[in-house]
């Protein structure tokens, strides 16, 4: 067989390890995304299944505070509307849902029998373990969904990325301003 | 970003097979000294093989065995439990590690384990009070970072190394001392008598120096790692004030951890064998200076692996602890400050109750709490059915 023959079956087989490495490499991360997403949600669902507990322990002390009670629920019965929703509408609702938490934990201060109880104090760790987790899985995912889209937008993967249809991921950006006002529980005077 | 940090590895590997290198020339010189110097190299890598095995099968267990930690559920301590977790979460780690809490008053915490799915952190009852939220947060980064930078593995293998060298040194130098006289005058009576002396001695010098370097070389993996887990910490928590002031606090005290020991030094949080007074010397220790990483943490600008490097060089000089690799131009601002006494922060005394209540329930006491308020603690072997409250005179169901 010529040398040419086999300069040409080299370069092919050279090229189809380096294709299927970078393959591998971009469903390994946009797996990474999937995955790093499912986190948030499970996080997101038990915030939600926190808050009616929390509610109800709160609602006897705190007879004056009917209005920031109802924000809560109704933040909360919009938040679990938008679940099924993408990643941008969510971060909206979830928004909401924390700034309404985060009132009702603010006038908690003025109930002090509340602090005595220990079922709220259980509930607040949970709570306030809960909001971190809630930040600290959707700092993972962007941090996934940035590596994962530069890996899609990089010569040479983003050949292979548009070779295989592989779209970029979104971002879960909650707005500035919620974020902010997320659950401070203070009981500081 | 995150896996970038393998890149780190690489000067580790080059350092390990380095001390490779150390231990078969040990086990060539050793075997040249006494019969053959194939018989050394196998006796040497055999010695190295089994215990590599041992330290990779069994080292997790016998680690924690003989610091007698205790394995908690999520209910015993729910706010360590969950700050694991969360940590678990920011890292990306695949299953939660299992914690465990040693009763000693020494601030001190490590983590074991010899891949990121089999893992577990340990903490000090004494540290475990000591530390508010953030700065348990912090430590428990810290420690998740050994885990995902697999340097437990790392550190556990060199370890290995290490007392395979100081083992076969010890033992070679004293047989070439007092043993090796007779088979000596045995051999020198054929032609290669000069040289066989010549190969003694290079053999005794060898045992002599050996150890040392392997421990030097050992101790600079291990700072190093160090360095790497604080910069990866400090990225997981994006506040590196909470691990620079738990630091602080494990620094002002001296206690000493009775269950350490030099092999299990580095995967500590700070190095267990500190003294007070002592200022840890740049090549004889398996941690960097308190002092020095918390300034190092403290100086940083973001909680970036770029923010650590730069604080790094400014507050270490020279070059900087992470590879380029590793270093991305991207921004990662530190979280807003957060104070203890927020968000329903318990203070000194209620974490010590509430610690001292875990242990209790730890080691099978029941407890009752009656209503004059005092706690009633019923050992496993109290058999009656009732107690009486030595406070106010009630009796309770056990």
């Amino acid at each position: 067989m010529p040398v040419a023959a086999w300069v040409i079956i080299g370069v092919v087989v050279v090229l189809a390890i380096v294709l299927w490495s970078l393959y591998n490499g971009l469903v390994r991360l946009r797996n990474q995304v999937k995955n790093a997403w499912a986190q948030i949600d499970v996080q997101l669902k038990r915030r939600t299944d926190l808050i009616p507990n929390l509610v109800e322990t709160v609602k006897g002390y705190m007879k004056f505070e009917r209005e920031t009670l109802e924000a809560v629920t109704k933040a909360r019965n919009i938040a679990v509307q938008a679940s099924s929703a993408g990643a941008g509408e969510r971060a909206k609702a979830e928004g909401e849902l924390s700034s309404a938490l985060s009132r009702l934990l603010a006038v908690v201060e003025r109930y002090p029998d509340l602090k005595a109880n220990q079922n709220f104090l259980a509930l607040q760790e949970e709570l306030t373990s809960t909001e971190n987790k809630i930040s600290f899985s959707r700092q993972f995912y962007n941090d996934s969904v940035l590596r994962y889209n530069n890996q899609t937008q990089m010569v040479p993967s983003n050949v292979v990325a548009s070779m295989f249809g592989f779209k970029a991921g979104e971002f879960f950006e909650v707005t500035l301003a919620a974020e902010r006002e997320a659950p401070k529980v203070s009981f500081t005077q | 970003m995150w896996e970038q940090i393998r890149s780190n590895q690489t000067r580790s590997v080059v350092l390990t097979i380095g001390m490779g290198a150390l231990l078969i020339l040990i086990g060539y010189f050793l075997g040249a000294a006494f019969a053959s110097a194939v018989a050394g190299l196998v006796i040497a890598i055999l010695i190295w093989v089994i215990l590599s095995l041992v330290a990779y099968f069994q080292g997790d267990s016998i680690l924690l065995g003989m610091s007698r930690a205790k394995k908690i559920k999520p209910d015993d301590h729910p706010r360590l439990y969950n700050v694991v977790e969360e940590m678990k979460i920011a890292s990306g780690l695949e299953k939660m590690p299992d914690i465990y809490i040693i009763d000693d008053p020494a601030l001190n915490a490590f983590a074991t384990g010899r891949d990121p799915n089999k893992a577990s952190v340990a903490i000090t009852s004494g540290l475990l009070q000591k530390l508010n939220r953030d700065e348990l947060q912090g430590v428990i980064a810290h420690e998740i970072s050994h885990i995902k930078n697999r340097d437990v593995l790392l550190m556990a293998m060199c370890g290995v190394l290490l007392g395979t060298i100081v083992l076969l040194a010890w033992y070679g130098s004293r047989f070439l001392i007092f043993g090796g006289a007779g088979s000596r005058r045995s051999s020198s009576r054929g032609g290669g008598g000069q040289a066989q002396i010549i190969i003694l001695i290079v053999a005794l010098v060898f045992m002599i120096l050996a150890p040392i370097f392997a421990q030097l070389i050992y101790f600079a993996i291990s700072r190093k790692r160090e360095y790497l887990a604080d910069a990866s910490g400090a990225l997981y928590t994006r506040y590196p004030e909470g691990l620079a002031s738990a630091l602080e606090k494990i620094g002002a005290s001296t206690g000493q951890l009775k269950s350490a020991n030099k092999a299990t030094a580095p995967m500590y949080i700070v190095n267990p064998f500190r003294q007070k007074g002592m200022k840890a010397s740049d090549l004889s220790s398996t941690h960097p200076p308190i002092s020095e990483r918390i300034r190092i943490l403290r100086a940083m600008a973001g909680a970036s692996f770029n923010n650590y490097d730069q604080a790094y060089r400014q507050v270490h000089g020279g070059r900087g602890v992470i590879s380029t690799a590793s270093l991305t131009a991207e921004t990662v601002p530190i979280a807003t400050v957060k104070l203890e006494g927020e968000a329903g922060e318990l203070n000194e005394t209620q974490r010590a109750r509430e610690t001292s209540d875990v242990m209790w329930r730890l080691s099978n006491y029941k407890t009752i709490t009656c209503d004059c308020g005092a706690k009633l603690r019923v050992p496993p072997n109290f058999k009656e059915p009732q107690i009486k409250c030595p406070h106010c005179g009630r009796t309770h169901q056990v």
